[in-house]
Formats: structure tokens, C-alpha cells, sequence
């Protein structure tokens, strides 16, 4: 257990499993938030960006942790798999600070009058940018794949202190953004009916999330693994395949 | 349905254009984050198909030599 070829094989199952239910629910949890749910009586109609903003920016921050987690395993205990996991987190969470970024700044235009100031909360989630990017830069920059993951691996725990900042930059700090809207510690401020979609909608990002993770991390162990015999044959059955299917049409 | 109409869906108050960005660029973003590993899967098996096939044509090519 915990080999790549172990995790490739039985992971395979899961994602269409996983697609079907990550994507139908992000239908229905748009549909739901941007017609059916109730229109906000302070911020009007712009309140509708919560539903993709706080998502992505849970996921964000939860994928930095689950990279950090897998940097920590991979250096202890030298884990191939967590290596590859701890690469594959990077590109992922980039794309979903970038969309917790831009859903941020067109909330703040009608809701502050401008899109972007240098306050904590966003300034510590435009770090957490740089620092996915910084990871992924890092795997590029070394010609030995050692080394690279060696760096990238040291970056992402000590960028892993950012989180902490970002979630409670907005008690901390004197800041523009609102307090946290769902508290795991006492009752939501917000409405049920407008509570429900986006309940619905972080659900959906974290499926997408571990959708989106579990493709890549396949993708990576086959590109790792290409010259075993496994991959071999696994190159060997589709190019068969793919004949078969040639062959059948003409 | 909140809205009266699909055009007063599309406009919301005046913010629409915010609203609707947003989930478009989310759309766009979440989709190029899917379509990398297919492509890079893809690209993987073509390039490995063919180093298979060169590899087998150089060791039959071998093999012929050392029959001569």
C-alpha cells in the first residue's frame, strides 16, 4: 500500500464517481445561488459572488495544508507518493487562489468602491498565490528532481504560517473584508436559504479539489513511472486499444 | 425564481456584470485546470507508443544483424 502503482490502479474507480458528483453538485449550487437564493437587503444582488469566492478560498487554504502535509511525509519518511501529491497540489492551488482573487476583487467594486486594497486579509491571500507559484517555479528550476522537490518541499512548510494569518487576519487586523460568515463554534450569520446553496457549493469545490488532484497525481505517476513494466504495459493495452477502435471504424 | 425575467436575471441590479464575471472566469479557470492532465496524459501515451515502436524496430534491425 502506498505505492504509486498500487494508488493508480485503485484509484482509477473513483474518478468518474468523483466527476459525476463534484460537478452536479457545482451545477445545482450555481443554479441555486445565482436565481433561487434570496436577493442580500444590504450588498443587493453582488452578494451572489460568496458562493464561488468563499469555496475557493476554503480550498485554497485547505490545499495549501494538504501540500504542506504531504512536503512533511515526503521529507520524513520519503514516501513517493506524497512527493508526487505535494507537486500535483501546486498548479491546483494556484487556480483556486487565482479565482478567490478575481471573485474578490469584482465583489469589492460594488461592494467597497474599488477592487483591490492593501488590507491584511487580501494582501496574505495574494502571499499564498506567490507561494503556490513560487513552488511551482521551484520544480522548474532544478535540472535534478531531488533537488527540486527538496526545495519546493522546504518552501511550502515554512509558507504553511501564512495560513493561520489569513484566517484570522480579519480579528487581527483592522480590516475592509467581513468577519467569517460560517463559525464552526457558534451559529452562522447568515440566512438558511442563503446558507444551504453555499453549503452545497464548498462541497462541490472540495470535491472538484480532490477530483482535480486525484487526475493529476495519476498523470505524474505515469510520467515517473514511464519506464517500468507496469506502465509499459499499460502503454502497450491502450496503443492496442486505440487499433482495435481504428480498425473497427474503417 | 428571484427574478421576473431572464433579462433582469442577467442584469441583477446593475451587477450583473460583477456576478457573471465571476462565475465565467471561474468556469474558464476550472476548465484549463481540468484539460491539463488530459492533455498531458494524452501527449504521454503518444510519445511512449512511439519510443515502444522505435525501440522494437531497433531490436529487430539487431537481431537481423546478428543472424547475417
Amino acid at each position: 500500500m502506498g505505492s504509486p502503482r498500487w494508488f493508480y490502479s485503485s484509484s482509477e474507480k473513483w474518478v468518474p464517481w468523483l466527476a459525476f458528483v463534484a460537478i452536479g453538485t457545482l451545477i445545482v449550487g450555481a443554479v441555486w445561488g445565482l436565481a433561487f437564493a434570496p436577493v442580500d437587503f444590504k450588498q443587493g444582488n453582488s452578494y451572489r459572488i460568496i458562493f464561488v469566492h468563499v469555496p475557493t478560498s476554503a480550498v485554497a487554504m485547505a490545499g495549501y495544508m494538504i501540500m504542506a502535509t504531504a512536503a512533511a511525509i515526503s521529507l520524513i519518511w520519503k514516501m513517493k507518493l506524497a512527493q508526487v501529491v505535494m507537486k500535483c497540489c501546486a498548479p491546483i492551488g494556484a487556480g483556486m487562489t487565482l479565482i478567490s482573487l478575481i471573485s474578490g476583487s469584482l465583489w469589492g467594486k460594488p461592494t467597497w468602491g474599488t477592487y483591490w486594497i492593501w488590507d491584511a486579509r487580501l494582501t496574505s491571500m495574494l502571499i499564498l498565490f506567490f507561494l503556490y507559484l513560487g513552488v511551482l517555479a521551484l520544480y522548474e528550476a532544478f535540472e535534478d528532481s531531488e533537488s527540486a522537490f527538496k526545495a519546493g518541499a522546504v518552501l511550502s512548510l515554512v509558507g504553511s504560517v501564512n495560513i493561520p494569518i489569513i484566517y484570522w487576519s480579519v480579528e487581527w487586523w483592522n480590516s475592509l473584508h467581513q468577519p467569517a460568515t460560517i463559525k464552526f463554534t457558534e451559529e452562522s450569520t447568515m440566512h438558511s436559504d442563503m446558507l444551504q446553496p453555499l453549503l452545497l457549493m464548498i462541497a462541490g469545490f472540495y470535491c472538484f479539489y480532490a477530483l482535480l488532484l486525484l487526475v493529476y497525481t495519476r498523470s505524474e505517476i505515469l510520467f515517473r513511472e514511464r519506464n517500468t513494466q507496469w506502465v509499459k504495459a499499460i502503454v502497450a493495452k491502450k496503443c492496442n486499444d486505440n487499433f482495435t477502435d481504428k480498425s473497427l471504424q474503417s | 425564481m428571484q427574478f421576473d425575467s431572464f433579462s433582469a436575471l442577467i442584469a441583477m441590479d446593475g451587477h450583473g456584470v460583477y456576478v457573471w464575471s465571476v462565475y465565467g472566469i471561474s468556469f474558464v479557470i476550472l476548465f484549463l485546470l481540468a484539460l491539463n492532465p488530459v492533455l498531458k496524459n494524452r501527449r504521454f501515451f503518444v510519445e511512449q507508443s512511439m519510443k515502444s515502436r522505435r525501440d522494437s524496430m531497433l531490436s529487430e534491425r539487431n537481431e537481423k544483424r546478428l543472424v547475417k
